[in-house]
């Protein structure tokens, strides 16, 4: 049976050190805005895939270098983090499905629609990601009793 | 999306003392949600028809607001906050944040997917369009907005309400979260601008 410890004071959470997850998850974002820019300057013509598959790839493995160290990281405050993480998930894949009835609205079609969805579910999982370990990181974590 | 930046509360100073009675904080203010949705539910519909007017209105209106909130925030509101005591911008802060938290998301909303449709349905995202490279340019500087807003203010907001529902929030915790709205505000400030030219020169070319 396992019982929440007190509220640590607010100095050892300051002196948590945490692995740069928001920072990786930012330079994923940035190149997903990135390509999104880039095939929205084509439109209404086919846009080509080339860099924006580099950009999706580049993205994709910073995100899952940002999930690997948080799934690393021992004292995170994981109720809030997966609290916080399922609503803004939620916020964004409603928004990410906005994007993508817009694209598929003016005739976005094949190739270029595929990377742009891939891009949009990248940008539904960081953004969340980013978000809950943002609070996650200043909260009092729970620990079992010995 | 600068709408908190300027509700900074200096390091180590405790939010409680001395306060007033705080209010309760609600992160995500559950009355807005059917208005936001009314306004999600109109975009859709404006995007799914093709409606002229629903397009342009969500455009105007969204992009509008969007700019003026982000600046009269930043320019207005937040130096006027910096001079006021800890507890009146905690509790300022406490009823101003939430509801940010579901404005600025809908109003970004409205402007951009009905100004990607509008500009391919006026013509000006053709390569032979003078406005194509205008365009561009503020796909950029919304990508820059989008970048800042999503990545470091959004978080630090919804970080900052969490820690203000605590009992006793930590001030320190609370000012190296709001720097993050120091920091950004030029930028995003000069992006706004930027915003302004670029549509004003895309509306009378």
């Amino acid at each position: 049976m396992s019982v929440l410890s007190p509220e640590p004071v607010a100095e050892e959470k300051s002196q948590r050190r945490f692995p740069p997850v928001a920072e990786v998850g930012i330079a994923a974002l940035a190149l997903v805005v990135i390509g999104g820019i880039y095939i929205a300057s084509y439109a209404p013509r086919r846009p080509p895939v080339g860099i924006p598959i580099v950009l999706l790839i580049a993205g994709g493995v910073l995100l899952v270098a940002s999930v690997v160290m948080v799934a690393r990281t021992s004292d995170l405050a994981w109720d809030k983090f997966f609290l916080v993480g399922r609503w803004t998930l939620l916020a964004y894949v409603i928004s990410a499905g906005l994007i993508e009835f817009v694209f598929v609205r003016n005739h976005t079609r094949g190739e270029p629609l595929l990377v742009l969805t891939l891009m949009l579910v990248l940008f539904a999982l960081d953004v969340p990601l980013i978000i809950s370990f943002t609070v996650a990181r200043y909260q009092s974590v729970r620990r079992d009793a010995d | 999306m600068t709408d908190t930046r300027a509700v900074a509360i200096p390091a180590g100073a405790e939010v409680s003392t001395g306060a007033p009675p705080r209010p309760v904080i609600q992160i995500v203010p559950l009355k807005g949600l059917p208005i936001v949705a009314a306004f999600v539910g109109f975009l859709i519909a404006s995007v799914g028809f093709n409606w002229k007017w629903g397009l342009d209105f969500n455009h105007v209106v969204g992009g509008g607001l969007w700019t003026a909130i982000d600046l009269f925030v930043g320019l207005v509101v937040g130096p006027i906050l910096g001079r006021l005591s800890i507890p009146a911008r905690a509790e300022f802060s406490a009823r101003f944040m939430p509801k940010m938290v579901l404005i600025m998301p809908t109003l970004v909303a409205m402007t951009l997917a009905s100004g990607f449709q509008l500009a391919l349905d006026v013509g000006n995202l053709k390569p032979s369009s003078p406005n194509h490279a205008w365009l561009i340019v503020s796909f950029v500087v919304v990508g820059v907005m989008a970048t800042i807003a999503l990545g470091i203010l959004e978080p630090a907001n919804i970080a900052v309400l969490f820690e203000m529902k605590k009992p006793q929030p930590n001030g320190d915790v609370i000012g190296k979260l709001m720097k993050r709205f120091i920091y950004t505000a030029g930028i995003t400030g000069l992006m706004q601008v930027a915003t302004l030219i670029i549509m004003t020169r895309i509306a009378t070319q």
